[in-house]
């Protein structure tokens, strides 16, 4: 067992808006690409050229359908860690590799410790856990913490990579134990939700559900029916009503 | 036990590269600024670039793989001559030396003798304004881009209505639109841009309607999905304009002030003026003028045009204003909702309202920005009003045979609601708009094409009469791909899809040399696979030789297509080469910026390898052309491609790049050229952005400091303003030559065909591969969406992006399937009318129900890309290219049309009709057709196993 920190000084994570998320993979693409030069190197990718090519991604994205009719969508979903409050994964380390950070709440593995004993990744009923094969140890997103707090990098690029990279701007990172936080805003704006909350592990990741479609967004109604011509013999045709009105307005 | 939750100390702020070198992406053909940063000389990671004008610093999950594309297996290490069978992969590697002499000797020989036997066709390359230059001074007249198979409906429906066009020409105000109506966007053109704009407009509640087949992507984000039937878009955007007509919602006066709809129409049937402007002694088009009542120059500046009524010219004869014969048409019942509601699977119901939206939005909401303009007569308005209606479409229009019918109807439906470059609506960016069409036709007609001297001209344009075409007395197509001849007289990307299966035919002539780049055309960029391998393959009976006898291919990896070739001259990677994404090509404009960009190499090949463009200008000098050989036959750019693009002239001061001309290296568009241009280029991050001012954004078309502006830069050659053309004249001409006027007529047999497609005004026809089967044989269509994670890099070898689309399925409709028996991941067999694949399928919801889909270009052909031949692309993947003829049924007398747009040429490859049976046979998981494995030539060593990149740069714990 490991133990947690009693608090976290702040509170870490994504804010993902499922509104607009169009499933393009450039979360999860960006994430590999830096992770597997980064605190988390490598991701390796095994039978890469082969007939069962299988790799380890922190992020994935996946795909489905929800509701029917009108009513119908498709939904992308990107799934990574959500840095819970209350997370097993840590907890059933048997050898303290597992951990949440105290001064951010961050959940990491310490690759030096970790021996691959896979019980977290049982244990993460997300299944944002993953285990490298070439490298022996379980990965996971560490919310790019060698990006965060790069001084290496300019500020605008201190964001987890997939923040950086997501064209529609569905990603938002920032601290969600603060109220006033922009990332805080938006989920009390867009009544962002829990995965799964009565599993109790508390994720401090955040999901803005899509926003109502309203098809008839702008109460335009169709003017009526032209009215039926058959028994009206000199009734206008459409074409010379149609020329009726132009010739009014322009003559205005 | 418990362990101590003891924190171990990281380092959060490690150094992650020792360099960042900025270049343009090229994972598709969206041309975003990346970063690339590299460390010990190898990528660390690549991200977007903040500050370039098109991504924004965004970058999608292709070009974040650009590192598995760069240390690809599948790259080509050295230039290769073929040694075994066409198609068997046997290769020997040669020096550059006896590579480039062969290939000059080949291409010295048709040069000599008949330049037309050498056929030199590119994929989707972006440096034509090179190959283009190469080709012209070689003086073939067969030449194109793979424009013919993807948009040339959208580029020539554009340009000849409004001189622009969708995605490369111009693009929605997203900054002040409020309404979004998106068609056949198959997740594609544009890629980083288009789902920026997407995120923004539905954070802000503007209305985003997408008219798809299918429902993923863009469409998923949509809040109205319109699942419309293939083909029929035109029937739906027709139904469109007729209640926009019927309810009374146009804008009266930007159709008089800014389209060709007052301007009178010829009504004399029978007569070879019949369907013609009316036109003054000038050769101007004349109107009614209201105010004066009279007859009136249609384009004088103090004019009010009528737009219906019946008035007889000087001739005697009739005339009628081009708007009056369009309302008649689409006020026609043809068009109304209830009429086109089954054939489109749109209800007319909900086609009405989404006519009401349009109208509200344009009429009800109409922006106003205080900024003053002066119009090209000189008129000074002190505000620009916008209509913030916009729109979109691209793929799902465009491959059909009605494609460029349909995207002119969009072009009025736009056109009607005054939204055209305006705040909110559809921008132009620079350099177009460009007259209606541009100004420029196509070279090629005989005795233009002589032995070893260069064309008179460009070789693709804009056809406004039949004398334009590049055909013999005889009517006979002048060059192998039958572009610009009766069969495709506006095919102004030319048809590369075609030229494989006419060169085989030798129809109408045999080539000697076939020269291609970066297209796969032996697999997913052809039309019917198989056909297309035997035409590669075939033999001439009496000589035993290849009927296409010499092939020669660049391409950076080992695609389907490199087996094929003789002669293999190996490319690098984007990231190896200078590029030129030039303003006399496909510039990255935005609509308020002219801009422009390069390629520059960040890393250097490991391989025994060479840029393609440095390889063309090395041929282009070897074989003495002008333009690339100086008089004393040394070359013309020793420097190679940076020479070239820093000191070619095209005119006096006009080059590849735009910026930092001239001597004091402050010039835009026109100056001398200057040495240190490219390095200018590097230190802004590899492109260059011109902002237009104020009051030079909008209403382009007519907008007199933007027109005298782009003619100073270059972009224009005329002053006068630009007219959008609802009526089509130069159809008309075409079409009258088909009844026979003029001194250019189409064959007897070709004339049916003119006669009906050339209708100067637009109008919905069913896609040629419906009208031809039957419904009950072939009930369902078969279209593809382009992958967002590998649309254009398709090249699977990439290892990461495999990973996500190793295989795909056959989407369809869960109703229909329960009513065909299909359960999700049977296997099933679909048949077309010229074959039949076996594949499995997946089931969901939002599909149109007689749609089936699939992702394109997944399918891979056992033995390429250096993947293994049991990969799920080759066991698993399939493409529906096999089903798809390149050709019509024959005609009455034999002859077989291109299965594309008989206006323009384009590939109609989005009109497959199939049946879909379950497969009892086989269970054994494998989709057929399988074709036979490609061997694996040396040079191209084995794949690893395993990946562990990266692993060198960590450093996890200090």
């Amino acid at each position: 067992m490991t133990t947690l920190p009693s608090a976290t000084g702040k509170k870490l994570g994504l804010v993902i808006d499922l509104d607009i998320c169009v499933g393009c993979h450039a979360c999860a693409v960006s994430c590999k690409e830096w992770n597997t030069g980064g605190y988390s190197a490598p991701l390796s990718d095994i039978d890469a050229y082969g007939s069962d090519p299988h790799g380890t991604w922190l992020n994935r994205i996946h795909g489905f359908e929800a509701g029917d009719g009108t009513g119908g969508r498709t939904v992308h979903f990107p799934r990574s860690c959500l840095h819970c409050e209350e997370p097993d994964c840590v907890t059933v380390c048997p050898t303290g590799a597992s951990y949440k950070r105290s001064e951010d709440g961050i959940v990491l593995v310490n690759p030096d410790t970790c021996i691959g004993c896979k019980l977290c990744s049982w244990a993460c009923p997300y299944g944002a856990r993953e285990y490298d094969q070439s490298h022996g140890v379980m990965k996971k997103c560490t919310l790019c913490v060698d990006r965060i707090y790069n001084d290496n990098l300019p500020e605008a690029d201190r964001v987890p990579a997939c923040v950086k990279a997501c064209p529609t701007g569905a990603r938002h990172f920032g601290d969600l134990g603060d109220p006033d936080s922009d990332v805080s805003k938006v989920v009390q704006e867009r009544e962002g939700y829990d995965l799964l909350p009565e599993l109790g592990y508390r994720p401090v990741n955040k999901y803005l559900p899509p926003r109502m479609r309203e098809v008839d967004r702008s109460h335009a109604k169709p003017a009526g029916e032209r009215p039926a011509q058959i028994d009206a013999v000199h009734a206008p045709t459409a074409v010379e009503k149609f020329f009726g009105w132009a010739d009014r307005v322009l003559s205005d | 036990m418990t362990a101590a939750n003891t924190q171990p100390t990281i380092d959060t702020s490690p150094v992650v590269s020792d360099e960042v070198k900025a270049t343009t992406c090229y994972m598709c053909a969206c041309r975003c600024g990346i970063n690339v940063h590299l460390k010990n000389g190898k990528i660390r990671y690549i991200d977007g670039n903040p500050d370039h004008p098109v991504n924004k610093g965004v970058l999608c999950g292709k070009g974040s793989a650009g590192i598995m594309q760069q240390y690809s297996p599948a790259r080509l290490t050295a230039p290769m001559l073929r040694t075994g069978d066409r198609g068997s992969g046997e290769f020997k590697e040669i020096s550059w030396d006896e590579a480039l002499e062969l290939a000059a000797k080949w291409l010295g020989e048709v040069r000599e003798n008949d330049p037309r036997r050498l056929a030199f066709f590119t994929g989707r390359d972006q440096s034509q304004s090179l190959t283009g230059l190469w080709a012209i001074q070689f003086g073939t007249p067969n030449f194109a881009a793979h424009g013919g198979f993807c948009s040339v409906n959208m580029a020539t429906a554009g340009l000849y209505t409004l001189g622009g066009a969708f995605w490369e020409f111009g693009e929605p105000d997203w900054e002040h639109t409020k309404y979004f109506l998106m068609f056949g966007v198959a997740e594609e053109h544009g890629s980083n841009p288009l789902k920026a704009a997407l995120g923004k407009l539905k954070g802000r509640g503007t209305k985003f309607v997408s008219v798809n087949p299918v429902r993923t992507g863009y469409s998923a984000i949509a809040d109205e999905w319109l699942g419309i039937r293939p083909g029929t878009d035109g029937l739906l955007v027709g139904a469109l304009i007729h209640e926009l007509l019927r309810t009374e919602n146009v804008d009266l006066d930007f159709l008089i002030r800014y389209t060709n709809a007052g301007w009178l129409i010829i009504q004399d049937e029978g007569s070879p003026e019949d369907g013609l402007f009316a036109r003054d002694g000038d050769g101007q088009p004349l109107c009614f003028d209201r105010q004066n009542e009279r007859l009136a120059g249609a384009i004088d500046k103090h004019v009010v045009p009528a737009l219906s009524g019946e008035f007889t010219l000087s001739t005697g004869q009739v005339a009628v204003p081009a708007f009056q014969l369009l309302v008649k048409r689409f006020l026609s019942d043809r068009y109304s909702p209830g009429a086109v509601a089954e054939e489109t699977n749109i209800p007319a119901e909900t086609i009405r309202r989404i006519a009401a939206e349009l109208a509200q939005v344009a009429f009800q909401h109409e922006i106003t920005l205080d900024v003053s303009w002066t119009d090209w007569r000189g008129e000074k308005h002190d505000k620009i009003v916008g209509r913030p209606v916009s729109m979109h479409a691209m793929r799902g229009i465009s491959a059909h045979s009605n494609g460029f019918h349909t995207c002119r109807m969009i072009h009025i439906l736009q056109i009607l609601l005054g939204s055209i470059d305006c705040p909110g609506g559809f921008r132009f960016k620079p350099p177009y708009p460009k007259q209606t069409p541009p100004l420029l036709k196509p070279s090629g007609k005989p005795g233009d094409v002589r032995p070893s001297e260069p064309l008179g001209g460009p070789h693709l344009g804009f056809p406004t009469e039949p004398e334009d075409l590049l055909i013999d007395a005889d009517g006979n197509p002048q060059r192998i791909d039958k572009a610009f001849s009766w069969d495709a007289p506006f095919a102004s990307h030319g048809l590369m899809h075609m030229v494989i299966n006419n060169a085989f035919k030798r129809d109408p002539y045999p080539i000697d040399v076939l020269f291609m780049y970066m297209a796969n055309m032996s697999w997913n960029s052809s039309m019917n696979v198989p056909d297309t391998i035997k035409s590669l393959t075939g033999k001439d009976d009496r000589t035993g030789e290849y009927v296409i006898p010499k092939i020669i291919y660049s391409d950076a990896y080992y695609s389907e297509m490199v087996p094929y070739a003789d002669l293999i001259l190996p490319d690098t990677t984007y990231l190896e080469r200078w590029d030129c994404i030039s303003m006399l090509d496909r510039p990255i404009s935005e609509p308020n910026a002219a801009a422009d960009s390069i390629r520059r190499p960040v890393v250097q090949p490991d391989r025994n390898v060479r840029p393609f463009q440095e390889v063309l200008i090395d041929l282009g000098a070897r074989l003495g052309l002008p333009g690339f050989a100086k008089d004393d036959g040394s070359p013309l750019y020793p420097g190679g491609y940076p020479d070239y693009i820093v000191n070619h002239e095209r005119k006096p001061g006009i080059g590849p790049l735009s910026a930092w001309r001239g001597e004091f290296e402050d010039e835009w568009g026109v100056g001398t050229p200057n040495p240190n241009q490219i390095e200018k280029y590097i230190e802004n991050g590899c492109f260059a952005v011109h902002e237009i001012p104020e009051d030079q954004r909008y209403y382009r078309h007519v907008n007199k400091a933007y027109i005298d502006w782009a003619v100073k830069v270059g972009y224009r050659i005329t002053d006068k303003p630009v007219f959008f053309q609802i009526y089509l004249e130069p159809m008309q001409k075409f079409r009258l030559a088909a009844r026979g006027h003029g001194s250019v007529t189409p064959p007897a047999e070709h004339r049916e065909r003119i006669r009906t497609y050339f209708d100067p005004l637009p109008f919905w026809y069913p896609p040629f591969e419906e009208a031809m089967v039957t419904q009950d044989e072939y009930p369902m269509h078969a279209i593809t969406q382009r992958p967002m994670a590998m649309y254009h890099s398709w090249g699977s070898q990439n290892a990461w992006l495999r990973q996500i689309h190793g295989h795909n399925r056959l989407y369809i409709h869960r109703g229909r399937a329960a009513e065909l028996g299909i359960a999700d991941e049977d296997w099933v067999w679909v048949s077309s009318h010229i074959g039949r694949i076996k594949t499995q399928v997946k089931l969901m919801d939002g599909v149109n129900p007689d749609t089936v889909w699939t992702w394109n270009a997944i399918g891979k052909r056992a033995g390429s890309w250096n993947l293994d031949p049991e990969a799920a692309e080759s066991r698993q993947g399939f493409l529906l290219n096999h089903l798809i003829s390149e050709l019509l049924p024959k005609r009455g007398d034999g002859y077989r049309y291109s299965n594309s747009d008989p206006v323009t040429g384009q590939a109609a490859w989005y009109d497959l009709r199939v049946r879909i049976a379950k497969a009892e046979d086989t269970v054994d998981g494998v989709a057929l057709p399988q074709f036979e494995v490609i061997g694996r030539p040396a040079a191209v060593p084995p794949a690893p196993a395993n990946l562990r990149y990266g692993a060198e740069f960590g450093d996890p714990t200090t």
